[in-house]
């Protein structure tokens, strides 16, 4: 059993494209007009961005593209060809550990049943970069391009505010969250 | 910031039950990797997808399936006529006819009548995803149209269209309790309100999905995003199949809300599967999930609410009539919670209730959470805002002087077993709030109100209820635990985790929890009617419960000791004198023949069927009470309404995970407050206009503020630890809670839902003329 439905081949208006995913270089061949977000999912077998609506507006396919927060669903993959690829599930360290992120997320209870966090997750992290202070509504603000229908909003709040204050408090992290820094 | 209190009237030593834990499921979905319905695929899948039929009401006249079935790369297409049995039926209790019960039915393909826009006509399947779309335009569906009815009061005219052959009425509850003449002669104030609720969509974010495959045991195994692993049995009537060759595996689900209660993939895949004899999968684009999904019942109330001029409510009057859609679901029982609920958890002498749901050619109607009791705590909690305002009483004093307390009765005749905090709710929220919202601006006009509910948890207790589960040790100490829950999100498998951790004093991480497959864990019936944390978790806790008592049986056999001189405490058995770590007492057992394993049943409270005419004992195991607390601020210049402040309490009884309780109320409040002011599905004579969620308007982040919860602990509910339900409960409050805050921001009350500023300019308008 494989994750992802990987497609056969051959196909009209083939294109060969490679990315690099979460730090790992992949090419594939297969149909040209696939969105970046089919693509990542059935012929590299990323399935953390998730399909939720198709046409930008649930934000839960989110991922970073060239370090810049992307749908996924509304890009194509061919238009992005060679792009640095990364999602949440490139958030987390070598040994699987949580990025100090994702482990507010976790502490605050920001995830129910889960199928909008990858795209909160990479929402936060950009917001989080640049490494300026965000208040709550600029928070909530940011967040406007990502749906929850579990939550309600005020724990993803939380654990963002959460890893903003505990960067603050340290500095940001060396490892996994630095990763998904432009680069 | 949103996080919550929590006020506990019972303390008990409680170690991993009433934790704040981050849960362990919650672990891999943040990691991003746990295996959604559509994240999983097999080598030589197929993939599947739905024509559906363009207009609400038509004749098939002629279905071509020839030049879509020559496309290269179409491997197959069905129509009804490929389906073994394509009827899908379902009970409407109550309802009863001369001969039998009343049962309705639907076609898994339409062969010859469209009843709704978006019905299943015909099933492709191609060896890509890719070539769907052009294969499901070539299927060739000619049709004539039938005259169709749009809406429930029309659909009961005489000369209405007919949906279905049976007629228009597909279910009815009555109640009449207590002298009403006598209680609207004597009244001192009556109050009387017409009020409407919309679709609604569920728009969990994720649609539905599922894989399905025929294993080389010839078991038909469909792996989907549901609320029901039990939908293995509709599969094994549909394919002829006996019910042990079909299996259902339910892995953690995006979000389900009652959407995914009735099957949505499942006979399809099912289908392709077993006449393919390869894997099939089936994703739903989010516009077809709108488009054909079953909704919310819109809901038209007619409410006359008698009192005396103190305040006690002496009579409620009230008429409902709700839209069934095209075909029945769960509609009948949708209706009855509503018609159970339809006076709020209050004392009403008279009441007179008449409540009718109706065939219509709009999109059919079944679960969504609150499950018709929520769209009643519009009305009747509307009606307690405007008497008090009408007598001049603190809405809070009306509601403390009315609510029932443990002995009273419902309308129906339940009674009330548990001791209800409804008083102390109201008292939460308020001390919460604090003083009244001010205006941020000059112009802005502002409002706070309240609203309180009670909403049963656990199924109808005539429908045998039960659930199983199986805990056992492993030979180092760990434990398992199997349980055939589906877990939509809300932490169903986690808390089995908890309470098992608690009675067998284990650490929490120690316990792994394999749930929602039909075939593999004992059934513990579905994930709805807020049952999980009652029937599950009283079985996980009857399960751990035997198995310490085992375990402490073979260590007394083995010392010579009585079992009551020994305790299991920190993963070891404490006896007199020494203690014998878990591995040792496993190897005694076993050794013994004492089992270390133990599966644990819980049956649900019982009572009889009910009839149309409600008078019965009891209609559900116990009930969730709770008041919200709403201040908007409204712009008279726009009409657009903001919330500013939201507060809701609950007696959840025990919270056996404080973060799951805070989630669910938040998560509830704002899908209520989605519904109290932005969402709709437009329909147009039966044609759903709602294409995407760019129309169909899900609150984000800056449409709702921080939801406040404080939750009280009565330790009275029926669940483990005294636990109550409460996944349904909290969505009840928000339409009258929002609608009463904009009634005090403009002197005026918008009763139609959903709450758009155009409504308010009116409302405001009108009250000027
Ligand atoms: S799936 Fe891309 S924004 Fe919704
Ligand atoms: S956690 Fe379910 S949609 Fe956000």
């Amino acid at each position: 059993m494989t994750s992802g439905g990987a497609l056969a081949g051959p196909f009209e208006n083939e294109v060969t494209l490679s990315f690099e995913v979460n730090g790992r270089r992949v090419t594939r061949r297969g149909p040209g007009h696939l969105s970046l977000l089919r693509w990542l999912r059935d012929l590299v077998g990323v399935t953390d961005p998730k399909y939720g609506c198709g046409e930008g507006v649930c934000g839960s396919c989110a991922v970073q593209v060239d370090g810049q927060v992307v749908s996924s669903c509304i890009v194509l993959a061919a238009q992005v060809d060679g792009a640095k690829i990364e999602t949440a599930s490139g958030m987390c360290g070598d040994d699987g550990s949580l990025s100090g992120l994702q482990q507010a997320f976790h502490e605050h209870h920001a995830a129910q049943c889960g199928f909008c966090t990858p795209g909160m997750l990479m929402a936060a992290a950009s917001l989080l970069e640049d490494g300026r202070h965000r208040s709550r509504d600029e928070i909530r603000e940011a967040l406007h391009g990502n749906l929850c229908r579990c939550t309600g909003y005020g724990p993803i709040l939380d654990a963002i505010e959460a890893a903003q204050a505990g960067r603050e408090a340290t500095g940001p992290r060396a490892g996994s969250e630095t990763k998904l820094v432009a680069g | 910031m949103s996080a919550g209190e929590i006020h506990s009237s019972k303390a008990e030593e409680l170690r991993v039950v009433n934790q704040p834990l981050p849960r362990p499921d919650q672990r891999e979905k943040i990691a991003g990797s746990t295996s959604y319905a559509a994240d999983f695929g097999m080598p030589g899948m197929l993939h599947a997808r739905l024509v559906r039929s363009q207009v609400p009401s038509a004749r098939i006249l002629r279905r071509d399936v020839s030049a879509a079935r020559a496309l290269p790369g179409v491997v197959a297409v069905f129509l009804g006529e490929d389906v073994p049995h394509n009827t899908v039926w379902v009970d409407v209790p109550g309802q009863t006819v001369r001969v039998a019960a009343l049962r309705a039915s639907m076609e898994v393909l339409a062969t010859d009548r469209i009843r709704f826009h978006g019905e299943p006509v015909a099933l492709v399947v191609a060896e890509e995803e890719s070539t769907l779309a052009r294969a499901c335009q070539l299927v060739e569906v000619e049709t004539e149209d039938v005259p169709g009815v749009f809406d429930p009061f029309e659909a009961l005219a005489e000369d209405a269209p007919a949906v279905h052959e049976s007629g228009n009425l597909l279910a009815e509850w009555n109640i009449d309790r207590g002298d009403l003449e006598e209680a609207f002669a004597k009244a001192d104030a009556v109050v009387e309100g017409t009020y409407s609720t919309q679709f609604v969509d569920h728009a969990y974010l994720e649609p539905e999905a599922g894989v399905a495959w025929v294993g080389d045991d010839g078991v038909v195994t469909i792996r989907v995003c549901t609320q029901v692993v039990e939908h293995y049995r509709d599969v094994a009537r549909i394919l002829g199949l006996p019910e042990s060759k079909v299996r259902v595996v339910a892995p953690y689900v995006g979000g389900g809300f009652g959407g995914k209660e009735d099957m949505t993939v499942e006979p399809y895949v099912a289908l392709a599967a077993w006449r393919t004899g390869r894997p099939v999968r089936m994703q739903w684009t989010r516009d077809e999930s709108l488009l054909a999904r079953a909704k919310r019942h819109p809901m038209h109330f007619k409410y006359r609410t008698a009192a005396a001029s103190d305040g006690t409510l002496l009579a409620e009057d009230i008429e409902i009539m709700a839209d069934s859609g095209a075909y029945a679901y769960l509609s009948a029982l949708v209706l009855l919670y509503s018609s159970v609920h339809a006076c709020g958890p209050y004392k009403v002498p008279a009441v007179r209730m008449r409540a009718r749901c109706a065939y219509t050619n709009n999109p059919p109607t079944s679960a969504f959470r609150g499950f018709g009791g929520m769209q009643v705590v519009f009305p009747y909690e509307c009606q307690m805002n405007r008497l008090a305002a009408k007598l001049g009483l603190s809405p809070d004093e009306l509601r403390k002087a009315n609510a029932l307390t443990r002995g009273d009765e419902l309308p129906v005749g339940q009674p009330i077993e548990t001791e209800v905090l409804l008083a102390q709710t109201i008292d939460a929220v308020r001390e919460a709030a604090g003083p009244a919202p001010q205006p941020s601006r000059a112009g802005k006009l502002t409002g706070r109100a309240i609203a309180s509910n009670f909403q049963s948890y656990g199924r109808c207790t005539w429908l045998n209820d039960s659930a199983a589960a199986w805990v056992g040790f492993q030979l180092d100490g760990s434990v398992s635990v199997r349980c055939g829950v589906p877990d939509i999100g809300g932490g169903q498998a986690s808390s089995l985790a908890q309470i098992t951790a608690e009675v067998l004093e284990c650490p929490l991480e120690s316990v792994t929890v394999y749930f929602g497959d039909s075939s593999l864990t004992p059934l513990a019936g579905t994930t709805t009617a807020t049952r999980q944390l009652l029937m599950s978790g009283n079985a996980a806790h009857v399960a751990a419960t035997l198995l310490r008592g085992y375990i402490l049986h073979g260590v007394a056999l083995e010392l010579g000791e009585s079992e009551e001189s020994l305790e299991l405490r920190d993963g070891e058995v404490v006896a007199v004198g020494r203690t014998v770590p878990i591995t040792e007492a496993l190897t005694m057992c076993r050794r013994l023949n004492v089992p270390i394993e133990a599966l644990g049943t819980f049956f649900g409270p019982k009572g009889k069927p009910v009839e149309k005419e409600l008078k019965t004992d009891r209609v559900f195991p116990d009930f969730t009470f709770g008041t919200h607390l709403c201040d908007v601020e409204v712009d008279p210049e726009t009409g657009e309404v903001t919330i500013v402040r939201y507060v809701a309490s609950h007696d959840v009884g025990r919270a056996i995970n404080p973060l799951s309780v805070h989630g669910q109320i938040s998560g509830a409040a704002v899908q209520g407050i989605g519904m109290a002011l932005l969402e709709e599905i437009t329909l147009d004579h039966g044609v759903n206009l709602t294409g995407g969620l760019f129309q169909y308007l899900v609150p984000t982040a800056t449409d709702v503020p921080d939801i406040e919860t404080v939750v009280l602990e009565s330790g009275e509910g029926l669940g483990p630890f005294g636990a109550r339900g409460i996944g349904e409960p909290p969505i009840g409050p928000p339409l009258a809670a929002v609608a009463s805050a904009v009634a005090d921001a403009i002197g005026a009350w918008v009763t139609d839902l959903p709450i758009t500023p155009e409504r308010v300019l009116k409302a405001i308008e009108e009250s000027r003329a």
